[in-house]
């Protein structure tokens, strides 16, 4: 497993495997917004966690459609089906590594946007807190609904449709600990609830993926 | 091992192909299918190795014996023959790519990325594939589409070493590869009655 | 052959909702008629709320038929992936539609009693956005059926589509109670608190979701002969082909 694991991140960031793709986009995402809302400082102050979560929300999503996409085309899928791994643990490998290149990486980038936003000081800290518990969750969905969608050609537009609903628990959550982190006020309820979320769906998750995934192997 | 097939039917879509396919091959032989286009020798390879569950019937060999290698060789373009190589056998748990190479001449070209190399070269390290899996029945869809006389070679003898070690192959092709141990099996007999054809949608007629 | 399964055989289903379906129509029409011309025109206005109020006939008995169909969905998709009935399948493929229109008309309504109510037409209330959440679930149910080809695959990724969002859609509702508190009045009917509304409306409205129950039910089981029957016209085109 170890070696799917580095094949698919070895993948991700040799030429052609859209490492850094997301990065590009969760940056425009970020400054394309104090255009849309005009760049009043305390406007932007209080939007910023809201806006980090969503441009990173959006990033993530932009990459979902690479998990498995790419092994369906080429036949590797096929052969993973028929290896000794278990196909859960192939879609849970496929969920880390993701996270690896794309979610990982927003994590990092995050506070250098913050301070383009003004984000005040003691919102950092719960700011990335916030995406490093919640950021697995956003792979590991999606990966699900990676798996829903292989078989659809051009499926892209579907897949964002079935993943968006399926991102708001987390949202909401990874948002509110940010936005009151920012605002100075306790958020270990909110931390604590996202952090279920994302134990609950790295647990569970995986075995629908992997359901879904035979069905559409077969 | 042994590998006994017994009245499989087999569905594509919907639609019932193959019923009632029975055959057996014995470790150190070889079956090739036969049988016109779309008969359905594809679904039935993927139904043995266990990618879609056969309708009825029974396959003794568990799925884990078997090695499967369809039209697609999934290769990865930005790797090298040899990294390409060595996940595999990381995934089936085995060490050393270089006889796998070896065999099917790839060695100088190991350092070379997947994605610079010919359609015969990208069959070859398919093939080389199914050395370092290790595993007993390899089941092969068209192998030798785009491969030249000489890679035809190394295949059959890939194949005979297989077989003398105790393997077995199941395969579906069209060219006469000159395996004299090998028997020829036509599916067209097992071709589903048109009248039933519709097993998941009968109970809508 | 006393068992409910035998409804699961297409054939069945259809001869026997044939006889079952007018009935299930004259009944809803008739529950719907009285329901909504006794809340509209034979109860009093509410001293606070006008005659607003009386949009209750709708939104309450509509908002209740969206969860509902939904739960339909998952005891339906739950029943295909461990029985494997088609028809199971295809009703909860036919119950989705009925879901979404539901969803839009309590939606609607709210807007529209919400207005004069609240002052706006829209607030990012929990319950509204609840019901704005599953309204998007119930769009990616649809397409994720139109998208696949094979009938039995549709099936399959729709139902664990169906049970992995509902669990999806309990966590929003909790989180989204979280994220604020609301405007919404509580829930208008509850089984056990003495808060509820008075009998002059209780009556009608209890006709009205009634009728709202037959009339989804309905249109459920004909949308489920649809399906059995385009499902059937699909075989039997195919068996044409193959001669």
């Amino acid at each position: 497993m170890i070696a799917l694991l580095i094949r698919d991140v070895r993948l991700a960031i040799r030429a052609g495997g859209g490492f850094g793709l997301g990065l590009a986009f969760f940056l425009i995402v970020v400054v394309l917004v104090p255009f849309g809302v005009g760049p009043r400082t305390e406007l932007l102050t209080s939007i910023a966690p809201g806006i980090l979560w969503l441009g990173a929300l959006l990033a993530c999503l932009l990459s979902l459609d690479r998990i498995l996409a790419l092994d369906w085309e080429d036949g590797s899928l096929d052969l993973l089906a028929t290896s000794p791994l278990p196909m859960e643990g192939v879609v849970s490998m496929k969920a880390l590594a993701h996270w690896l290149t794309t979610g990982l990486p927003l994590v990092i980038a995050a506070p250098v946007l913050a301070i383009m936003l003004n984000l005040p000081p003691q919102g950092f800290g719960p700011l990335v807190l916030s995406l490093i518990l919640g950021t697995p969750a956003l792979s590991v969905i999606g990966t699900f609904g990676a798996a829903l969608t292989v078989g659809v050609k051009r499926g892209g537009l579907l897949l964002s449709l079935l993943v968006l609903p399926l991102y708001v628990p987390t949202l909401i959550f990874g948002a509110e600990v940010s936005r009151r982190g920012a605002e100075g006020m306790d958020f270990s309820t909110p931390l604590a609830m996202l952090a279920g979320i994302t134990c609950g769906t790295i647990a569970i998750l995986p075995f629908a993926s992997a359901a879904v995934l035979r069905v559409n192997l077969r | 091992m042994e590998l006994r097939v017994t009245d499989l039917t087999v569905t594509r879509g919907m639609l019932r192909v193959l019923c009632g396919v029975s055959f057996t091959l014995a470790s150190g032989g070889a079956l090739i299918l036969r049988g016109p286009n779309g008969i359905g020798k594809t679904t039935l390879l993927r139904s043995i190795s266990g990618l879609q569950p056969p309708l009825d019937g029974s396959i003794s060999a568990p799925a884990e014996s078997f090695a499967y290698a369809g039209h697609a060789d999934g290769l990865k373009a930005t790797l090298s023959v040899a990294e390409n190589l060595e996940f595999w056998s990381s995934i089936f748990g085995r060490g050393g790519v270089g006889t796998a190479l070896e065999a099917f001449e790839l060695t100088p070209l190991a350092a070379r990325p997947a994605g610079m190399l010919s359609a015969g070269q990208k069959r070859r390290l398919g093939l080389a594939r199914l050395l370092v899996t290790g595993r007993p029945i390899w089941i092969l869809d068209e192998p030798t589409v785009s491969l030249d006389a000489d890679a035809v070679a190394m295949f059959v003898a890939a194949i005979r070493a297989h077989l003398g070690a105790g393997g077995s192959a199941l395969m579906a092709t069209h060219i006469d590869l000159g395996i004299a141990e090998a028997r020829v099996l036509d599916v067209t007999q097992f071709r589903a009655p048109a009248s039933g054809a519709f097993e998941f949608d009968e109970a809508f007629l | 052959m006393s068992s409910v399964w035998e409804y699961a055989n297409p054939k069945k289903f259809i001869q026997t909702s044939d006889r079952v379906l007018p009935v299930i129509a004259a009944m809803a029409v008739l529950c719907l008629v009285t329901g909504l011309i006794w809340g509209f025109f034979f109860t009093p206005d509410d001293y606070k709320q006008g005659s607003t109020v009386k949009i209750i006939f709708i939104h309450v008995p509509s908002a209740l038929m969206a969860i509902n169909a939904w739960l339909m969905m998952v005891v339906a998709s739950i029943i295909w992936i461990v029985r494997r009935h088609h028809v199971s399948a295809l009703a909860a493929r036919a119950a989705a539609p009925v879901g979404v229109v539901m969803t839009i008309i309590a939606l609607a309504t709210g807007a529209i009693w919400g207005q004069p109510m609240w002052g706006t037409w829209w607030a990012w209330d929990p319950r509204l956005t609840s019901f704005l959440i599953l309204f998007l679930f119930y769009l990616g149910y649809i397409a994720l059926w139109a998208a696949i080809e094979n009938d039995d695959t549709a099936a399959d990724l729709t139902s664990i589509l169906c049970i992995v969002g509902s669990v999806f859609a309990l966590m929003s509702r909790y989180a989204v109670n979280f994220w604020n508190q609301g405007l919404h009045q509580p829930a208008t009917l509850t089984v056990k608190t003495d808060s509820n509304i008075a009998d002059v409306f209780y009556y009608p409205l209890m006709v009205s979701i009634a009728g709202f129950m037959l009339f989804c039910i309905a249109l459920i089981v004909l949308g489920t002969q649809t399906e059995i029957r385009a499902r059937r016209m699909r075989a039997l085109m195919a068996r044409e082909r193959m001669g």
